[in-house]
């Protein structure tokens, strides 16, 4: 590949930072380089400053490259979209004849589906009143909140050197636990939700301890180990949904008896909104697992281990205790997170499919957010997004939520395959390996 | 370059000598300027126009298949099909080559041994056999003894005297005097990426040095006689067993007192660093104990030998010593983080972190662009300074170094060993294992000598290095007819018992 941008001045200049990539990216780019060159005080340089902020915006950073992984998947998206439409693709017999009508046919088809699908997770202009307003942004942010727990739980083993594909059985455990202690001991409220939200994050320590104390003690890879601790959990959810006491008396599905409401996650905007206290649960855990890695003396060993395990034991750091640990840990943020399926306003009672998919999102989650916490918090908001989206897009555009899951899949294999996005968009060379190496890690 | 001439590229660490054959590889593109080859301007796109224009290299880190035989992985990039049908290997074919080529340099290697189960010195060689296949004129070898005992060495430049009669040119990469001074016909010395000086192998050991760093040397250590006092370490009946439960150290007994430095010489793989992994709780004890300053420490986790005062520079510092990914900040806290001022009960205080960062990285002349630079972009010596300077900055009754100045340029190794020595005159018990025998002799004031993982002798620095090398070979003075018979085998070289060529060009510099 070619390079647009020969590295004439600084070539080893940092990447833009996040947050300007951010502000430039909402914008116009030039816009931006205007409003950012008188900013920066000036110390004396070649390249004039704003043509350096380009530069820099046109490498391959993160934040780049993730927003155009987006762009990408968005485009594959709506070919898949005009390809699968009959009306639409019967345009295209006769494109040499009369190609106006394959293009506005098109056109119209796809920008109304991600119209549909902007409208169903951010904003819908023609929606009046204060509910209505405010609906879209509810609907995706109790999507986003078990996906944070779940991308937390990827993200914290990934950077402990382990590769937690168990999310998805973990919030199932914790799911179990959760509604057993929400709807079997009657207690008073408050207490009635600490007590089941901490049993969902016990069911997921537990469910987490299993292929943490077996890497320790035998060396078994936790990849194998938690795959197959996945089928227990989901097995082990669908034979005890219909056993006696569990199983809804006035029922003959499997289904549970429902979580009382003493022990149901407060909803944040009223009654017609789901929005509920999840959220500020998911929030606070991002902050706590950025604490943890970050500044503390377990978070310190946790990155030691994971970087280079031989160097960590050297310098004294248990590596078996620290494995553990992190998988207990890992099984604790996806036991919450499932605890917000059944404790939330997404269901209120148990069903085989209680859980969804958010452990298996949970690891495109930790991917997409760079196994970063906060980068994970935003990945999460992107996928809540693309899910409260989505259903707008079905009902309104009748694009199948499954193009939602393409969207997605689309996005990770973008990203991870930077190589790919820089080769397509001709990205200047910048921080390149770091996702690779950190993907190789886990194996 | 002339035609069979061997002409040596001499510089320290992060001079600029790799990236100056990886352009001529191919590997890396040159932004300015051109390579001549016959008098013709050579463009190369990869490692494949190198080949075809006769170059060949030999990595500092070999690029082979550790599962495949020699003769594979010779093929490895050059498969040759039987019959013009692709997907048939020719392996007999790779054989016969593999088998003619190490006949003609006299080169010994086995095509069906497995690279994996090879000593470095053959796996060097194997690497040197896929050049020559390739019918190079040029054989680049990157730092090819930095990985070497000291008679593998000495079979190389063999090898290389060998190539050099057979009309190959040689680029010799290095930054060890010595085995320049031995071998090389034509000494060109690089110093921040500049050619400063063409010298003759004439040129005494002082001024390449100095050309190599651009001050003047000191290639001796100055210290004053050790002034023993209490043990602190004693080691007594030690067995412990290696990574494959093969018996690694076979009762060794040691006394390291506070204020003197020990050395522990040897072959490497003798179980030296066996033993003091055993020493660090780093490796089970089977039998025997240790005890420091009469506590006995045998079973302890490595946490608390540290904790108990006992500093430890291991042997491989990218893989045991740093995390390469971490900050040279917090690679300079790796085994103090969760000690005041560093860490308090599970919070970290990243504030603390950087003020002693900054201090250590001037105490001890870490050059990095800052103490927040990730330590694997710093140079091997400053690697190595980080390593020191972490072990070196708290109380400490006992100080292991292994291989202290392995791969570390000649400036970097005159510092570390004053920290060496200054260390041991404070009062502190010193244990230096290194396979190079200057180091050895240099720093210690006792020196054990280590052979098939029992303590064969223990002598003065003063000794002759003739004795030590028969030592290291496994031949004590009373029994030196006997021992010979046995040592080849185990000396892990088909030296012979010409073995203890320890004496030789290798070791000679870094002391």
């Amino acid at each position: 590949m070619t390079n647009p941008n020969p590295p004439s001045g600084s070539p080893d200049k940092e990447p833009a930072t996040e947050p300007q990539a951010a502000r430039t990216a909402l914008g116009n780019t030039e816009r931006a380089e205007s409003a950012t060159t008188p900013r920066r005080p000036a110390p004396d340089q070649k390249p004039s400053l704003g043509r350096l902020f380009l530069d820099n915006l046109w490498a391959a950073n993160t934040f780049t490259v993730t927003l155009l992984s987006l762009v990408l998947a968005m485009i594959v998206g709506a070919v898949l979209m005009i390809v699968s439409d009959p009306e639409v693709l019967a345009t295209y017999s006769y494109i040499t004849a009369r190609p106006a009508d394959a293009f506005s046919a098109s056109w119209t088809l796809v920008s109304e589906a991600y119209g549909n699908l902007f409208k169903g997770a951010v904003f819908d202009p023609d929606a009046v009143g204060f509910t209505a307003a405010l609906s879209p942004i509810s609907e995706t942010l109790t999507y986003t909140a078990p996906l944070v727990f779940t991308g937390l739980s990827v993200a914290l083993a990934f950077r402990g050197g382990l590769f937690n594909i168990g999310a998805q059985g973990q919030a199932t455990m914790g799911v179990i636990l959760a509604a057993l202690a929400g709807f079997l001991i009657p207690l008073p409220a408050g207490l009635h939700l600490l007590v089941a939200v901490l049993a969902g994050a016990l069911g997921g320590a537990i469910w987490g301890f299993i292929p943490g104390i077996l890497k320790a003690r035998t060396g078994a890879h936790e990849v194998i180990n938690t795959i197959m601790l996945n089928y227990i959990a989901v097995y082990f959810l669908t034979w005890l949904i219909v056993q006696n006491g569990v199983q809804d008396p006035n029922r003959t599905d499997a289904i549970s008896r429902p979580v009382d409401p003493s022990a149901q996650l407060p909803r944040l905007l009223g009654d017609n909104l789901r929005v509920h206290a999840g959220i500020i649960l998911a929030v606070l855990a991002t902050w706590a697992v950025a604490w943890l890695l970050n500044r503390s003396t377990l978070g310190f060993e946790l990155r030691a281990v994971g970087a280079n395990p031989d160097a960590a034991r050297t310098a004294g750091i248990s590596v078996t205790r620290t494995y553990v640990l992190v998988m207990v840990f890992a099984g604790v943020l996806a036991g919450l997170g499932g605890s917000n399926m059944v404790l939330g306003s997404t269901a209120s009672a148990l069903t085989p499919l209680v859980v969804a998919q958010i452990g298996f999102d949970g690891i495109l989650v930790a991917l997409l957010g760079r196994v970063k916490p906060w980068g994970v918090a935003l990945a999460a908001l992107l996928f809540g997004a693309l899910q409260a989206g989505g259903n707008r897009m079905q009902s309104y555009s009748g694009i199948s939520l499954e193009l939602v899951t393409v969207l997605q899949a689309l996005i990770v294999i973008f990203i991870a395959a930077p190589a790919l996005v820089k080769a397509i968009f001709q990205l200047r060379a910048a921080r390149a390996a770091r996702l690779q190496t950190s993907l190789a890690k886990g194996w | 370059m002339e035609p069979g001439e061997i002409h040596a590229l001499l510089g320290e660490n992060g001079a600029g000598k790799s990236t100056l054959m990886n352009v001529l590889y191919g590997l890396y593109q040159p932004d300015e300027g051109e390579i001549l080859v016959d008098g013709q301007p050579l463009k190369l796109k990869g490692p494949s126009d190198a080949i075809a224009a006769g170059i060949g290299m030999v990595h500092q880190h070999f690029m082979l298949v550790p599962v495949f035989t020699v003769a594979e992985n010779i093929m490895l990039g050059a498969e040759q099909v039987k019959g013009g049908l692709a997907g048939f290997l020719d392996r007999r074919r790779a054989r016969r080559e593999v088998a003619e080529v190490s006949e003609r340099y006299n080169l010994r290697v086995d095509p069906d041994a497995v690279i994996e189960d090879l000593p470095v010195g053959i796996q060097q060689r194997v690497e040197i056999v896929k050049a020559l296949t390739r019918d190079v004129d040029l054989l680049i070898l990157d730092e090819p003894t930095a990985v070497l005992t000291p008679q593998e060495t000495e079979e190389l430049l063999t090898v290389m005297r060998s190539l050099k009669a057979a009309g190959k040119s040689i680029v010799f990469i290095t930054h060890k005097l010595g085995e320049v001074k031995a071998i090389a016909d034509r000494i060109t010395v690089i110093r921040r990426g500049k050619t400063v000086g063409t010298a003759s192998p004439e040129a005494s050991r002082d001024e390449l040095a100095a050309l190599m760093v651009g001050r003047s040397v000191r290639l001796t250590v100055d210290k004053v006689p050790a002034t023993p006092g209490r043990p602190v370490l004693e080691v007594s009946g030690l067995v412990v067993d290696d990574d494959r439960h093969i018996r690694a150290v076979d009762g060794v007994d040691l006394t390291v007192h506070a204020g003197e430095v020990l050395g522990v010489a040897g072959v490497q793989g003798n179980g030296q660093t066996e033993l003091i992994e055993a020493i660090m709780g780093l490796r089970p004890t089977l039998a025997g104990t240790v005890t420091l300053d009469g506590q006995p420490v045998h079973g302890w986790s490595t946490k608390k030998v540290l904790r108990a005062g006992v500093g430890y520079v291991p042997e491989d510092r990218s893989v045991d010593g740093l995390v390469k990914e971490f900050s040279v900040a917090e690679n300079l806290v790796l085994d103090i983080y969760d000690r005041p001022p560093f860490g308090k009960g599970l919070a970290l205080k990243p504030d603390a972190i950087a003020t002693s960062a900054k201090e250590r990285i001037e105490q001890f002349d870490v050059r990095t662009s800052s103490a927040e630079a990730p330590v694997g972009t710093l140079s091997g010596g400053n690697q190595q300074k980080v390593i020191v300077a972490r072990e070196l900055s708290r109380p400490l009754k006992l100080f292991i170094a292994a291989q202290p100045t392995r791969g570390v340029d000649v400036g970097s190794i005159e510092f570390i060993h004053s920290r060496v020595i200054r260390e041991r005159d404070v009062g502190t018990a010193v244990m230096v294992v290194s396979s190079e025998l200057d180091e050895v002799i240099g720093l210690a004031d006792r020196i054990a000598v280590m052979y098939r993982g029992r303590v064969i002798g223990i002598v003065g620095p003063d000794t002759p290095r003739e004795e030590i090398g028969l030592l290291m070979a496994g031949i004590t003075p009373d029994a030196a007819p006997a021992g010979g018979a046995t040592a080849p085998g185990a000396a892990a070289t088909d030296g012979g018992t010409a073995a203890p060529a320890a004496g030789g060009p290798a070791n000679e510099d870094e002391a």
